[in-house]
């Protein structure tokens, strides 16, 4: 079999003592339980006043809903304090540094949501006469050109909905130049093992072959092996730059020379622009497709998981085969909307539609704001200040923890560390479960595969000095307890609205929508 | 300089030094020299004072015509509903708005548990037994239904009904081309019939799956029993696709009528018009499925004190472990839209659900026999929730933009949807909501009249 | 009765041309808490190396590979309902399927017990 190498071994944690002072209702001062909606809620309820609407005479094909549908209302402020409860048990950006390498966890201005909410932006349909939404598809063209120039590439593609689907939309693009070349037989793509597993599962779904390509000791991409591949049936090779070891792939000039010498295309992960964004533009190093992450480099919020935005930058040779509908600019200032009927006479060779209508507009709004306020000069100012924050964690790190590849170098935007020198029965997730305690998000765990153990560290460039110190002396803590061999970090943590949850029985008897208690209707009655 | 960043020169010096640099390009070493640029990209803006970038944005967006300003039409897949104040207000506490995937479950039971809600919600309201924690858009989530399909049948051959919505199509078409899939598509017809008996017909021994919109782009309503008992006749599944969620408050779901599964776009529950994204994918399906599932799943567990608890669960299907090998490459899915969505699913609960509907419903049946006595117009639909078809006798698309010039958005064209197809170009579907007051219906009908005559 | 094992961890007992499939005590700790296991159904046929059956823990999808040709007779009903049974008693009741093999000449390349132990002791 095929041996897990992240080093996570997850299991059942075992049973606290129940030592913990309880109260009465369970709550702990401001930390508050909350039940669910439908224990609290029922059917009567409603927190929206509508007067009883009649549906009889209707004309709904005798399909009416009669059975009793399950959902639970409950009046306005009985919401708000449902919600409101659930949102302090989560961490959050705006409560301290989530240092999530590879996730970009910066401050989200809220002049971008305030922005997104003009009637003129939020209240508009995507199917109106384009005369109506001009405003609407400038704010696309802008964000567009804004994202051609700091990229230095040709074209962008603006509907792809999030990175993963940004990374299939340059991968279809290449699909397609191939065969109007007819290559459609280049079915290889190689992928370094430490790219995000979205890089592999995007190549399959678009119905390549996935071939792994070595990393040096010092934690590239092999070169020399990568070169060596290279032949008449690989279509693409998919690099990540900065790499998921928060290094910049200093050969990928290089290797896009060699790439496109033999015949095959480069995508380009872009969930770590923001390490050079205003710095170094990727048409520069021979990259044909990028995908840019709108909620990473660009402040977009992540909303605890989406939704995110992935519009994706092309070169000269893949623009003619992106997807439809997008923006033209006409000579008269009239942005004109390229959808399937237009496309025939100006895009012929596009690859055909990835979602319904124009891609995550609401996304485009906050984006745009954000690029405006910063500038070009801002932006180059982000990536430095970005840079500058991870290379003084791992510079003050580094004689407490292994930091593997910081001997060959600066780091860019994160930096890694593993879990050698850790005492038997010690674990990367042990420092991480102990840091939510200090009061921090931990660092991504066990990823990438290629460090053992690994912690990735990205401040992002919206932390002030004094919070990564904080930070730096929390993470010594912790590691030197780790080294020491300090049972109760097996427990952490100890201070969260929950400790460790059990996963494995989650997976073993998943209960994945609520179900009435057996029992309950009967002794209601 | 900049508002966002908090470092200062003295920090920036003080910590180069803590690092052992010179100067911030030593940090940039690796970058090669060719590809260094010296300073700002020229011909860019440089940064700007929040007031100069609102007035920037807001002349933009003034530049639109907004559904607010205007009696308002248009439906076909994404609905202009009220939502509640509080919703809004609720998804930006910065606990949700600036929290990330849920990857630590002690400090994420907030999303975890709303998740857990919203696809408790999401099941009921589709009558399946699962329900995933959200994909991007309805036209994904059906693409990745068919590809599901694929997966548990182990066919490659998919129906689609000619009143699925045709951007739906459209992006199935896209992703087969590269899958393997082979498709058979078709367009409506301006009838009060839908195709279902064609579809039963075409199921064979091949068919992974039939995908049937529920109501249908036309606002047809029809009974997917016949169909779900053919599709398993032949072990093939049904597919049944909610663009408008309100209309499962007034309809049998689709579940009821033994859809396998169940896709949808939940937009029109708390999240707005935004000219079309970001949205929110609604997936569900039988629970035999669930490990085909794409996307993200919340589970309910315990931790090590015996309280209740909740994770993401059954993750093995996901790119992140399976990569190759996984069940999608799909990873953020829609995780706010999906809290806006719970959030005004609680506020509303079953029984302001069902007035809502019933209010859609007897106002939509007001215009619809309003517009009918328009002269020349005809109603296509014998069943519809609140989107009906009008055969105008005339090309609908240049009438729709002249009474736009007119102050009154009036619908979508089939004109639109399906360029080149001369027999729905005289079809106009028009969307009735709550929003929309007799006023609104009656500024229609007699702008529709005038440019009729 | 012969149990031989193979770099990938698995194991295989043979008795007569029926052989019986599982992974190995050292395979299962690597991975922690099994949630999941897919077993090959009846009649499946298999080369050597093949992937045959996926093992899941709750972070972690592993593939396990035929360590013989031949065709399955069954896979082990009872990890449906009981993955941990691989945790619990992997070179026994966690047994994952059992096959007819097609070329017993096929188990020369692999290792006995105590080779096993001494590579395992490598790694």
């Amino acid at each position: 079999m095929t041996i897990n190498q992240s080093g996570w071994k997850p299991t059942s944690p075992q049973a606290n003592e129940g030592g913990a002072r309880a109260t009465f209702t369970g709550n702990k001062a401001l930390m508050l339980e909350e039940a669910l909606i439908f224990e609290i809620g029922d059917d009567q309820t409603t927190g929206v006043d509508f007067p009883a609407g009649d549906v009889a005479g209707s004309r709904l094909g005798n399909l009416t809903r009669k059975a009793p549908i399950g959902l639970p209302g409950l009046s306005e402020p009985e919401t708000v304090r449902h919600y409101t409860r659930l949102s302090r048990q989560n961490y959050a950006i705006d409560l301290g540094l989530f240092p999530l390498g590879s996730c970009t966890m910066k401050h989200n201005p809220r002049l971008n949501e305030k922005m997104a909410r003009l009637p003129g932006f939020a209240d508009v349909h995507p199917l109106q006469p384009v005369d109506t939404v001009q405003g609407a598809l400038g704010v696309i063209n802008e964000l567009a050109v804004w994202l051609i120039e700091l990229t230095g590439m040709h074209g962008v593609a603006m509907s792809p909905k999030a990175g993963a689907h940004g990374e299939l939309c340059g991968m279809l693009c290449i699909k397609a130049a191939l065969e109007k070349r007819g290559e459609g037989h280049r079915k290889v793509v190689l992928v370094p093992e430490s790219a995000h597993g979205t890089n592999p599962a995007t190549a399959a779904f678009a119905g390549f072959t996935v071939e792994d390509i070595p990393a040096t000791a010092e934690g590239r991409v092999d070169t020399e092996a990568l070169k060596a591949r290279l032949g008449p049936d690989v279509a693409a090779v998919m690099i990540t730059n900065p790499n998921t070891c928060g290094l910049f792939e200093r050969d990928l000039k290089a290797i896009s020379d060699a790439v496109h010498a033999a015949g095959a295309y480069v995508y380009c992960d872009g969930a770590n622009f923001n390490a050079i964004v205003g710095r170094v533009r990727p048409g520069d190093l021979g990259v044909d497709a990028m995908h840019i992450n709108l909620h990473k480099t660009f402040s977009t919020p992540h909303g605890g998981g989406g939704p995110g935005s992935g519009p994706t930058v092309l070169s000269e040779a893949l623009a003619p085969f992106g997807p439809l509908p997008f923006t033209a600019r006409m000579k008269d200032g009239h942005i004109a909307l390229i959808e399937e009927e237009t496309a025939g006479d100006d895009h012929p060779d596009t690859f055909g539609r990835m979602t319904a209508f124009h891609g995550q507009m609401g996304m485009f709004t906050r984006a745009l704001t954000y690029i405006l306020s910063h500038g070009a000069d801002g932006l180059r100012q982000v990536a430095e200040d970005a840079v500058l924050n991870a290379n003084y964690v791992l510079r003050s790190l580094e004689d407490t923890l292994d930091a593997p590849f910081a001997f060959s170098g600066p780091c860019m935007h994160e930096a890694i560390f593993s879990d050698e020198g850790f005492p038997e029965g010690f674990s990367t997730i042990d420092v991480a479960k102990a840091l939510i305690d200090e009061g921090f998000h931990p660092m991504t765990m066990y990823f990438p595969l290629v460090v053992h153990g690994a912690m990735l560290v990205e401040p992002t460039e919206t932390e002030s000095k004094a919070a990564l110190d904080q930070f730096i002396g929390a993470l010594r803590s912790v590691a030197g307890r780790a080294m020491a061999g300090d049972q109760s970090l097996k427990t952490a943590p100890h201070f969260a609205p929950r400790s460790r949850l059990d996963e494995t029985l989650a997976a073993r008897r998943p209960k994945l929508v609520w179900k009435e208690p057996a029992g309950t209707r009967e002794a209601a009655e | 300089m900049m508002r966002y960043l908090p470092l200062t020169d003295t920090d920036r010096r003080e910590m180069l030094a803590v690092i052992g640099a010179g100067s911030i390009d030593d940090l940039f070493v690796d970058v090669p020299e060719a590809a260094r640029l010296s300073g700002p990209i020229a011909n860019l803006p440089a940064h700007a004072s929040e007031l100069a970038v609102e007035r920037h944005m807001t002349k933009l967006a003034r530049q639109n015509l907004s559904a607010g300003e205007a009696p308002f039409f248009l439906g076909c897949g994404a609905y202009r509903h009220h939502v509640p104040a509080s919703v809004d207000h609720l998804i930006q506490r910065g606990e949700f708005l600036t929290a990330y995937t849920p990857y630590q479950p002690e400090i994420a039971q907030g999303t975890l548990q709303m998740l857990f809600e919203f696809q408790t919600q999401v099941a009921r309201l589709l009558g399946t037994d699962v329900a995933n924690a959200s994909m991007y858009d309805g036209s994904t989530a059906c693409w990745e239904a068919i590809g599901m399909a694929r997966r548990i049948t182990k066919r490659a051959k998919a129906i689609l009904s000619g009143g699925l919505h045709p951007h739906y199509v459209s992006v199935a078409k896209t992703m087969a081309k590269y899958t393997g899939d082979s498709l058979e598509t078709s367009v409506p017809a301006l009838t009060a019939e839908t195709d279902v008996d064609a579809l039963i017909a075409s199921i064979d021994d091949d068919t992974s799956c039939v995908v049937v919109q529920y109501p249908d782009i036309l606002g047809r309503i029809t009974d997917l029993r016949p169909l779900a008992d053919a599709c398993h006749a032949k072990k093939a599944l049904l597919i049944a696709v909610v663009t408008e969620p309100v209309a499962l408050g007034a309809i049998k779901s689709p579940g009821e009528m033994d859809a396998d599964i169940v896709v949808g776009e939940g937009q029109s529950i708390g999240v707005g018009l935004q000219f079309g994204g970001p949205y929110v994918g609604l997936f569900g399906c039988k629970d035999k499925y669930v490990r085909q599932m794409p996307g993200r799943l919340c589970g309910e567990t315990v931790d090590a004190d015996g309280r209740r608890g909740f994770v993401l669960t059954l993750s093995t299907r996901e790119q992140h472990i399976r990569r190759e090998k996984a069940t999608s490459n799909i990873c953020t899915n829609s995780g706010l839209c999906a809290l806006a969505f719970s959030i005004h699913m609680t506020l509303l609960g079953e029984a302001g659900l069902r007035r809502l509907a019933g209010i859609n419903h007897a106002q939509a049946c007001r215009a619809a026999d309003r517009l009918a006595k328009v002269p020349g117009v005809r109603l296509v639909n014998d069943t519809f929730f609140n989107e009906f078809t009008l055969d105008l006798g005339q090309e609908a698309r240049p009438l729709v933009r002249t009474l736009a010039d007119r102050g009154v958005l009036a619908g979508v064209s089939l004109g639109r949807l399906y360029p080149g197809e001369g027999a729905l170009e005289n079809g106009l579907v028009v969307a009735v909501t709550e929003t929309v007051t007799d006023e609104d219906i009656e500024a229609l009908a007699t702008a529709l009249q005038e440019v009729l005559a | 009765m012969s149990r031989y094992f193979t770099e990938d961890h698995e194991w295989i007992d043979v008795d007569g041309d029926v052989g019986t499939v599982g992974i190995s005590d050292y395979a299962q700790g690597q991975l922690g808490d099994i949630v999941f296991v897919d077993v090959p159904e009846a009649g499946k046929s298999l080369a050597k190396g093949d992937e045959a059956a996926v093992v899941e823990s709750v972070k972690a999808a592993s593939d396990v590979y035929s360590p013989v040709s031949g065709a399955v007779i069954e896979g082990n009903a009872a990890l449906a309902d009981e993955p941990g049974l691989v945790n619990t008693d992997p070179e026994g009741e966690g047994w994952f399927f059992k096959l007819t093999l097609s070329d017993a000449s096929e188990l020369d390349g692999l290792m006995d017990e105590t080779a096993y132990q001494a590579f395992v002791a490598k790694l």
